[in-house]
């Protein structure tokens, strides 16, 4: 494996954590429950940790998060979704933890240069998982209300989990058999949800894989403001 | 096993005395998250820590707080190195630093062995060993939340006396 190679993926997997961290930590002050509040920051942190992780294996943690313009940045689409209603926010939460906990769960076996962090990051991220299909559980089979809140998530950000099974540069992982066994748990939970699994497309013909490659969406631009702003605006700032 | 010389085990002593900045009632030793120290010359020394989650913020502290300790102890030279392999697990907090967290008031994480791996089945509580009540003992305990104060715990309630409590997670 050359480095530059490495570079690809874990710029890829290191913004993928660190734009979700990011979205899960404008949920402060705003959740629901206080309980929610606390459960939601914890798996920003842990989101951070790992981003901080794998970006330093890409370059400086901090001139990549700080400034690299959208273009750069290697993210998901999925994980740049604005948060929307609390409902939007599980949903999100299920596609993606499912996926960060099968793609780490491989990604720990074998001596590649992901394992050693994969192998703690897939302890934690089970935890999120659980997070995602206990909320799925309890606000799909809740209220009219929830339900159709929860629906409306699942169809809205259905279009952007095909970009997950992609292969990318440098991981050493089947993507067919992740996306088929991804499926599968994500049908599982949803049907106990008695949630409907959507039926379209799992990506856009304008948006097919495109985060990866540096297309991002609109709100993607404004989040990147804010979060680098103050690092922009006071470079070499420090508490 | 690596051997250590009597200078190493000193300091790893020395080292592992440090109270955990989260969780004072521990030390780093009894955490678990002291790996090793080595000594690279006369007066300076490599430690080698490990996070317990990937984003734990007390590393740094820790990581002051052991060079501090060392400095003390008249050793010039000190840097921490944060080791992820292999990875931290509840089991490696000691026997000691389980019967501490109990005191505490915190249920300490059961042997993972001894719990089902959490993934992935969904339904109510799925662990053949019960998170007792840090205060009576009661296996009658519920979940209230699965993130508390720190990542690395839980929100429980006992039935029995009624006292919420919090649990270390098993990881
Ligand atoms: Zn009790």
């Amino acid at each position: 494996m050359t480095v530059a190679v490495a570079t690809t993926a874990a710029l890829a997997l290191g913004d993928d954590a660190l734009v979700l961290s990011h979205r899960l930590g404008e949920w402060a002050g705003h959740a629901p429950v206080l309980e929610e509040e606390v459960a939601l920051a914890n798996i920003a942190l842990d989101l951070l940790g790992q981003a901080r992780v794998l970006l330093s294996m890409a370059g400086d943690e901090d001139e990549l998060a700080y400034l690299r313009e959208e273009r750069a940045f290697r993210n998901l689409q999925l994980v740049e979704q604005p948060n929307g209603d609390f409902a939007h926010t599980v949903v999100r939460q299920l596609y993606f933890s499912t996926y960060q906990h099968l793609l780490h769960a491989r990604l720990a076996t074998g001596d590649g240069p992901f394992a050693p962090l994969a192998a703690k990051a897939v302890k934690e991220v089970a935890y999120h998982r659980d997070h995602a299909e206990q909320w799925t559980l309890r606000l799909g089979d809740g209220t009219d209300a929830s339900h159709e809140r929860m629906q409306r998530a699942c169809e809205a950000l259905w279009r952007f989990t095909g970009e997950m099974f992609r292969p990318v540069e440098g991981l050493d992982v089947d993507a067919r058999a992740l996306e088929t066994v991804w499926l599968e748990s994500v049908t599982g939970v949803l049907s106990r949800a008695t949630l409907t699994v959507p039926e379209g497309p799992r990506s856009g013909a304008w948006t097919a894989g495109a985060g990866r490659q540096g297309v991002h969406t609109e709100p993607f631009g404004r989040m990147l403001a804010e979060m680098q702003h103050l690092h922009r605006s006071h470079p070499g700032a420090s508490w | 096993m690596v051997t250590l010389t009597a200078l190493e085990a000193e300091l790893l002593e020395v080292a592992g005395a440090v109270p955990d900045p989260e969780l004072p009632v521990l030390t780093l030793h009894e955490l678990g998250v002291l790996r090793a120290v080595h000594v690279r010359a006369e007066d300076s020394v490599e430690v080698e820590l490990t996070p317990t989650y990937t984003g734990c913020p007390a590393i740094e502290a820790m990581s002051l707080d052991i060079e501090r300790a060392l400095h003390k102890h008249g050793i010039r030279q000190v840097s921490v190195r944060t080791v992820l392999s292999p990875a931290w697990s509840t089991d490696d907090i000691s026997a000691e630093g389980r019967r501490k967290l109990r005191e505490f008031g915190i249920a300490p994480p059961r042997a993972r062995d001894a719990c089902e791996p959490l993934l992935i089945e969904l339904g109510p509580t799925r662990t053949t060993d019960p998170v007792r009540c840090p205060h009576c003992g009661s296996a009658d305990t519920e979940l209230l939340s699965r993130f508390s104060s720190t990542a690395c715990k839980a929100l429980r309630r006992c039935l029995s006396c009624r006292e919420p409590f919090d649990h270390f997670k098993e990881l």
